[in-house]
């Protein structure tokens, strides 16, 4: 059962996908400019890369080698889908910003990663367990760089206002660079930095050191 | 594992899923139809009350609806027509070329390509009889895509009610403040005709309200001149003789 645990919170902080495998980046600079947006897609995300993971590998023995990731597309791709319709029935609005960006989880890296790397290999139950833990994972970055975001770049929260602006006879003067998708690089950036001085063993190894200079190549 | 490898186990493999998948997306769509199709129409009417001014937070949508009476308009004649199919669509009409016309690439202003016959209009009845408002659907090109709208005007036939975009993919935070509260509240009582022509449009900067002009003015989107180029273009266009003019005259006599 411990294994099953770290199976789940491992992703969260030791091996999150965003952080430490540079995974899934596209999305969580698009929809990350309002939190109720975010949330959706949060969830959309951990139940798409759960589910993939689970059906993956319920016939992972069936699937031959040489058609593996047409299949694992296959089935995330439905999976996709089927979020999305049940988004336009039952979340019209929030369906309609994000618009193609559900669409988009069919190539986020994190859930074709998850079905490559561990469904393939391991019983449903560990891989269902591993892909909510990853769709937690990106979950927590995405609502990290969403509240600051939306709190600073538009002075609220879930759509209610915080810091009154300016603009509406309060104080606050938003910053707009926030609202803009390269603010979600630099809070990135920020949520690794951060992560990897709190826990040093994920600082990768350089991978190439520089040569000393010396004087007879340079004639060379 | 030469089992798991041959060419058909594969082929078994791949159909199979392929199968399975499709009746689960397929039974997907069709279940969730008709909830998609609800809100669909919620939201269409949703703009078009906001258009006109008469959206009231918090109270359903379905009730403050009622008041709004849809009409079909022939665009060639300028006068009502029933003459239309059961959810008739003018957007997939315009596609048509039975029902639609090309528009000849000097007079298409508004970079819309075909436009349909029949426009679908919407009309609020005051308690007299007649009509308090009239909700034209407008669109034209902006800088990156179509911009679907809805234009209301009051009773004079001349006057802005009110104008809401619904859809468009501007630029979020320039083009895309054509959806700023206060940016759409400059729209109301600014009137379209001055002599018979279509002389409302969108200033580069603000409009100087001492100025003679400044009923036929808004101003501009700051950062979004092509966006707001392409706003004063679609008034132009679908205010103009190829578009609700005929209509609206014959509306203002009673004729229509």
């Amino acid at each position: 059962m411990d294994s099953m645990k770290d199976t789940l919170t491992d992703p969260i902080v030791k091996n999150n996908p965003i952080a430490l495998q540079i995974l899934g980046i596209c999305s969580a600079l698009a929809v990350t400019s309002s939190l109720q947006v975010t949330m959706v897609m949060c969830i959309a995300l951990t139940l798409v890369t759960g589910f993939s993971n689970l059906f993956i590998s319920l016939i992972r023995s069936f699937i031959p080698g040489s058609i593996r990731i047409i299949v694992q597309m296959t089935i995330i791709a439905s999976l996709v889908i089927l979020v999305d319709e049940v988004l336009k029935a039952v979340a019209y609005d929030i369906s309609k910003q994000l618009s193609v960006f559900v669409g988009l989880i069919i190539t986020n890296c994190i859930v074709m990663g998850r079905a490559e790397a561990y469904a393939m290999k391991n019983p449903p139950g560990a891989s269902f367990v591993d892909g909510i833990g990853n769709g937690l994972g990106y979950s927590v970055v995405l609502i990290f760089v969403a509240v600051i975001r939306e709190l600073f770049g538009s002075g609220k929260l879930f759509g209610f206002e915080i810091l009154p602006l300016i603009t509406e006879g309060g104080w606050y003067n938003p910053n707009g660079l926030l609202l803009m998708p390269p603010s979600a690089f630099f809070l990135i950036g920020l949520f690794i930095w951060i992560l990897r001085a709190w826990d040093a063993k994920q600082v990768e190894e350089p991978e190439f050191r520089m040569a000393n200079h010396t004087v007879a190549e340079e004639g060379a | 594992m030469s089992s798991t490898e041959s060419t058909g186990r594969i082929l078994r493999v791949a159909f199979t899923l392929c199968i399975v998948c499709s009746v689960i997306v397929s039974t997907a769509a069709v279940v969730l139809k008709p909830a998609q199709e609800a809100n669909k129409s919620l939201d269409r009417k949703r703009n078009i009350l906001q258009a006109a001014g008469m959206l009231q937070e918090g109270a359903s949508i379905d009730e403050q609806y009622a008041v709004i009476e849809e009409r079909y308009v022939d665009l060639s004649t300028g006068r009502f027509t029933d003459d239309v199919a059961q959810g008739y669509d003018q957007r997939s009409a315009s596609k048509d070329p039975a029902s639609s016309r090309d528009i000849p690439l000097e007079e298409d202003i508004a970079k819309v390509g075909r436009q349909a016959d029949v426009a679908q209009v919407y009309l609020v009845r005051g308690d007299s009889g007649d009509f308090d408002k009239v909700i034209l659907p407008v669109h034209g090109y902006g800088l990156w895509s179509t911009m679907y709208g809805f234009l209301a005007l009051e009773s004079d036939a001349n006057t802005v009610a009110g104008l809401g975009f619904y859809e468009h993919g501007e630029t979020p935070g320039l083009g895309g403040e054509v959806d700023n509260p206060r940016w759409k509240a400059m729209w109301p009582g600014k009137q379209v005709y001055r002599d018979g022509e279509v002389e409302l449009q969108l200033l580069k900067g603000t409009v100087n309200p001492a100025s003679d002009d400044a009923d036929w003015e808004v101003d501009g989107l700051s950062g979004a001149t092509l966006t707001s180029r392409g706003v004063s273009n679609l008034i132009s266009f679908w205010l103009g003789d190829d578009g609700f003019a005929p209509f609206l005259e014959n509306l203002r006599n009673g004729e229509a």
